[in-house]
């Protein structure tokens, strides 16, 4: 038994009502987890991209793919983790901002390439994106600050084109 | 209409309501034959049993809310035993979608994990386009049942109408052909195994590969079990038939895959029920895995070679390759194999002892000699179902007809009158349980309405026996729940619903009433008043190494 692992995959699916239930009916109802989900119109209306996180040992990431691929309205399944690839996710942050901590989350947005996006007396609302290793990481510190609430999308992802 | 003519369809299962009035009258200006059922779960399995014994689609309408919440259970069991039936529904008009309507219910989301795939028709003039779609689905590649709702306003709407042409979709293409390389590498694998068995499952009744699995076993030699599902497959009186494998398989056949050094699995899933405890399933052996669903394989079990493809168009790739190849030497050790088959078969047959009380095993037994093995045979679920699969020796394909996957009773019966309307000069039996047969006793009108010869052999135990037999086995014989002596006179149920109801109580009885119901040109309920606590063996407890079986 081969150990778990994190996987992305991305679907190419009819953009059409009922094919989120039909995927995330087949996760839950064998049992499979999915850690984020992301979908959304392509260049093509009739196409939806459905990015999907999961995680699972060998054998379960094969029967995830053959699963998802006998989905009769899903027409690509592809496991971007086998090649190379970008993923990014994006969280909003409102900390609290202090006058005291203030120069403090403007060097932490600077660090992370972060934007604040909307500011008030009180709060300042960042915007992050990135790996969710990176998330993590801002949201480790913006927490020692105080966090009053954040909003984070599950990951979006694209294979990489050959370099040469 | 057009496109159920184009697409073949004679028969209908159905049952009617307020939101398909209009389908109804325009169904019946058609020449398409109406079987009005009883109840809507009946319709599902009547068309199942009829997909079955003719190798058609299965057709069953039935009205919105109730009549489409009726149907599950006839759809989950097509589903898990893959058989292709189309199953329209009725819907509240579109406008009304949503708002919680008089009989509305979602359908579509219901049966979503239980068909193969289901539509909403939202727009008439995509109505022609879904039903070729939902009829091109159920009966390619691993077959299934497909819903397709219909609101009121879409069936109601008259649109000029062309016959669409055949479906292709981008998003849908059964792979069949096998991959060249895989069964090259198959045939070596074979060539050289010493003791080889073949497994075979419901996919080669399916994909009609019974000549061709025949050719195959027998040019190689190799000893054949199958599932439940699998049962006429492969001749059951051949002398490489090893009897069925799993939770109530045949001594030999457990005992071969359990020492085989080469499993070649044909149109399986490898069910629980079949493999037992799995990490001992055939440890000793390779495992060749053919099967058009890319998902069955390599699920349960690991495999060494995987053959994507229709089952029957493997083995016929398979038998051309081997045409070829000088046999001698490959089959040397074969003998040997098959005396230790034969030992084993000697040494612990299928057996029971008939004294006084008649044994339900017998029953079955003079059922297959008085009908010389022809009938297409139908179970419930239960002790009857295992007896029929252990004592009825199937020789062809698509004459046993039992709910496997789901082991849904209820079952047999209406699928016994969709099996005899598809082959109206066959003796069609259902071998019942008391418990079953009750779940769907009222079709009983259906078939004397339709003047249907079918014939209902109930093995009447008054319990839930195999509920019952694990009570005695696993739970200190504490019969919870499972007493059911508390039973109608199914003579006089038969007769009230003009219907003939024999009986019989004593084991000299039986033969001739089996004899008097075959020769009645008319439904008949038998009632064999059998030993109560008798049990199905061999039985591998759950969770057990298939090999570890109880014997008695
Ligand atoms: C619809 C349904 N409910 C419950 C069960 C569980 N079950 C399996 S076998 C069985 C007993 C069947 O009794 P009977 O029809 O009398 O058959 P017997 O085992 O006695 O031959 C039951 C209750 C089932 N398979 N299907
Ligand atoms: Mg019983």
């Amino acid at each position: 038994m081969t150990e778990e692992r994190k996987h992305t995959i991305s679907l190419l699916v009819d953009n059409e009502s009922g094919v989120l239930s039909r995927v995330a009916g087949l996760f839950s109802g064998r049992g499979f987890n999915i850690e984020s989900l992301c979908v959304a119109e392509t260049l093509d209306p009739a196409l939806s991209r459905i990015t999907l996180v999961t995680r699972g040992n060998e054998r379960i990431i094969e029967q995830i793919n053959k699963q998802l691929n006998k989905l009769i309205n899903i027409r690509k399944v592809i496991d971007l983790t086998e090649t190379e690839f970008v993923e990014r996710e994006m969280a909003l942050i409102k900390v609290r901002a202090k006058e005291e901590h203030r120069a403090e989350i403007l060097r932490i947005v600077d660090i992370f390439r972060c934007k604040i996006v909307d500011v008030s007396p009180a709060y300042y609302t960042v915007e992050a994106t990135g790996s969710d290793e990176k998330i993590a990481a801002i949201l480790n510190l913006l927490k020692q600050i105080g966090i009053k609430e954040i909003a984070r999308t599950g990951a979006i992802a694209l294979a990489r084109e050959a370099k040469k | 209409m057009e496109v159920l003519k184009e697409e073949g369809v004679d028969t209908i299962f159905g049952y009617p309501g307020g939101v398909i009035i209009d389908i109804n009258d325009e169904l019946d200006k058609t020449d398409i034959r109406y079987i009005l059922v009883r109840h809507e779960q009946a319709a599902v399995h009547a068309a199942d049993g009829y997909a079955r014994a003719s190798g058609k689609v299965g057709v069953c309408l039935v009205t919105s809310g109730p009549g489409a919440t009726n149907t599950v259970t006839g759809i989950a069991s097509a589903y898990m035993d893959s058989i292709p039936v189309v199953v329209f529904t009725g819907q509240v008009p579109t406008s009304l979608i949503g708002n919680d309507a008089f009989q509305e219910v979602d359908i579509v989301g219901i049966t979503r994990p239980c068909t193969k795939h289901n539509y909403l028709v939202k727009d008439p003039e995509k109505l022609a386009e879904t039903v070729r779609e939902a009829f091109y689905l159920a009966r390619s590649g691993r077959p299934g049942p497909v819903l397709v709702d219909l609101p009121k306003d879409v069936s109601q709407s008259k649109i000029s109408f062309e016959m669409p042409p055949p479906p292709k979709m981008n998003s849908y293409s059964p792979h069949t052909e096998p991959h060249k390389q895989q069964l090259e590498r198959a045939i070596k694998l074979i060539l050289k195994a010493k003791k080889p068995v073949i497994f075979a499952g419901g996919g080669v009744i399916l994909s009609g590969a019974y000549k061709e699995l025949t050719k195959f076993a027998k040019k190689l030699n190799i000893p054949v079990t199958a599932s439940l599902m699998g049962l006429g497959g492969f001749p059951g009186t051949d002398r490489l038939w090893l009897g069925m494998i799993g939770m109530h398989g045949t001594y030999r056949a457990n005992m071969s895959t359990g020492a085989c050094d080469l499993l070649v699995g044909i149109g399986v899933r490898f069910d629980d029920r079949v493999t037992g405890k799995i990490d001992t399933f055939a440890q000793n052996a390779k495992i060749i895995h053919i099967d058009i669903d890319p998902t069955s394989i390599q699920k349960n079990v690991p495999i060494t070679i995987p053959i994507v493809s229709d089952c029957k168009i493997a083995l016929k790739k398979l038998n051309k390759l081997i045409e070829k190849v000088d046999l001698k030497e490959p089959l040397k050790s074969r003998p040997n194999w098959l005396k230790q088959i034969e030992e084993w078969k000697s040494t612990t047959p299928l057996a029971y002892e008939q004294k006084d009380v008649i044994k339900p095993q017998f029953v079955v037994e003079k059922l297959y000699e008085l009908t010389k093995g022809k009938a297409i045979i139908t179970t419930e679920v239960g002790q009857n179902q295992m007896w029929a699969a252990q004592y009825y020796h199937f020789d062809q394909p698509n004459h046993f007809i039992t709910s496997g996957g789901l082991g849904c009773m209820g079952f047999g019966f209406p699928a016994a009158i969709g099996a005899q309307l598809a082959c109206p000069n066959k003796t069609v039996i259902d071998i019942a349980g008391d418990g079953s047969i009750q779940m769907n006793i009222q079709e009983l009108i259906v078939a004397v309405a339709n003047k249907l010869p079918v014939k209902v052999a109930i093995l009447n135990n008054r319990y839930l026996g195999m509920v019952r037999q694990w009570q005695e086995l696993f739970y200190g014989k504490r019969y919870a729940a499972t007493d059911i002596e508390a039973a109608p006179d199914f003579v006089k149920v038969a007769e009230a619903y003009g219907a003939v109801g024999l009986r019989a109580t004593r084991p000299e009885e039986v033969e001739e009433t089996i004899k008097k119901a075959l020769a009645t040109p008319k439904t008949v309920f038998m009632d064999f008043v059998v030993e109560r606590e008798e049990s199905v063996y061999p039985m591998v407890p759950a969770g057990k190494a298939i090999t570890e079986m109880l014997l008695a």
